[in-house]
């Protein structure tokens, strides 16, 4: 197993990096993921380091959000770790559908429902320091029913 | 901040949005990459084009490399003022990796997407 770890300050600039470490990674060490499905987690990631950085701004933390990729022959897996405040991933509410009129009221809300459908498998740690999210995605020869 | 036609304006590093007129429609031209760092300030360019007038929208999404869903919710933001002041906003985008997330999150519904910018303005 390959494995590829970041840090990076909890600032939105560095969001960016994260795409390119991650594109690199799974380009050089996972070349059968795809390019749909390298597009899917990467926006999945920035998805979760996006929730990780405002978990530090909220609570003012000055350490770094951890990233770290495992590449291995079956999976590629995401790890997000953060030291902000946590949250419960089942008290989000749902979002009215989309030809509601009341959808457009909704401004946010729609990262964890990506990570869920981007995903393959995707796994909320919490800790009293922090949450880490896990999202793996099977490399396409060993997806189930492949 | 005032925002001109014909102007080129940066939202930040890795966005930049060039704003031109066809047929009554102000065009939004969006290159680069619309995430949590430059969504903000397209946000508030956005909000600042509604309250000067222009209320028939339109964001040309075929020069951006990277959309996520705070992305999105400045396009919904923009879609919503657009409407309050009696106006639409409409999507240019081809890409299949830029139209899959508004797919998934059913947005497509709320927004529909055009293949150009002659289809979305004469639609």
């Amino acid at each position: 197993m390959a494995v590829v770890e970041l840090e990076i300050p909890a600032r939105p600039a560095y969001l960016s990096l994260v795409r390119l470490v991650v594109d690199a990674a799974v380009s050089s060490l996972a070349p059968n993921l795809g390019g749909a499905r390298l597009d899917d987690l990467k926006l999945a990631v920035t998805e979760a380091c996006s929730n990780a950085i405002e978990a530090h701004q909220s609570v003012w933390s000055e350490e770094p959000v951890v990233i770290r990729c495992e590449l291995d022959d079956r999976t590629v897996t995401v790890e997000v770790a953060d030291r902000g405040g946590g949250f419960d991933p089942a008290d989000l509410a749902s979002l009215p559908a989309a030809t509601d009129p009341q959808r457009l009221r909704h401004e946010s809300g729609l990262g964890i429902p990506l990570m869920r459908t981007l995903a393959d498998e995707l796994v909320f740690e919490q800790a009293t320091n922090g949450t880490t999210v896990r999202l793996t995605v099977y490399r396409a020869a060993n997806a189930p029913g492949a | 901040m005032q925002v001109a036609k014909g102007t080129n304006v940066c939202c930040a590093m890795q966005l930049r949005a060039d704003v031109s007129s066809l047929d009554g429609w102000t065009v939004v031209s969006l290159f680069g990459e619309l995430d949590v760092a430059s969504a903000p300030s397209l946000r508030e360019q956005l909000i600042q084009l509604v309250s000067q007038g222009s209320h028939l929208l339109v964001l040309d999404l075929e020069g951006l490399d990277f959309l996520d869903s705070t992305g999105l919710g400045a396009i919904i933001s923009a879609l919503k003022r657009a409407r309050t002041n009696g106006g639409d906003l409409r999507l240019v985008c081809t890409q299949s990796r830029i139209r899959r997330l508004f797919e998934i999150t059913a947005l497509d519904k709320a927004f529909p997407l055009f293949s150009s910018l002659d289809a979305a303005v004469r639609a």
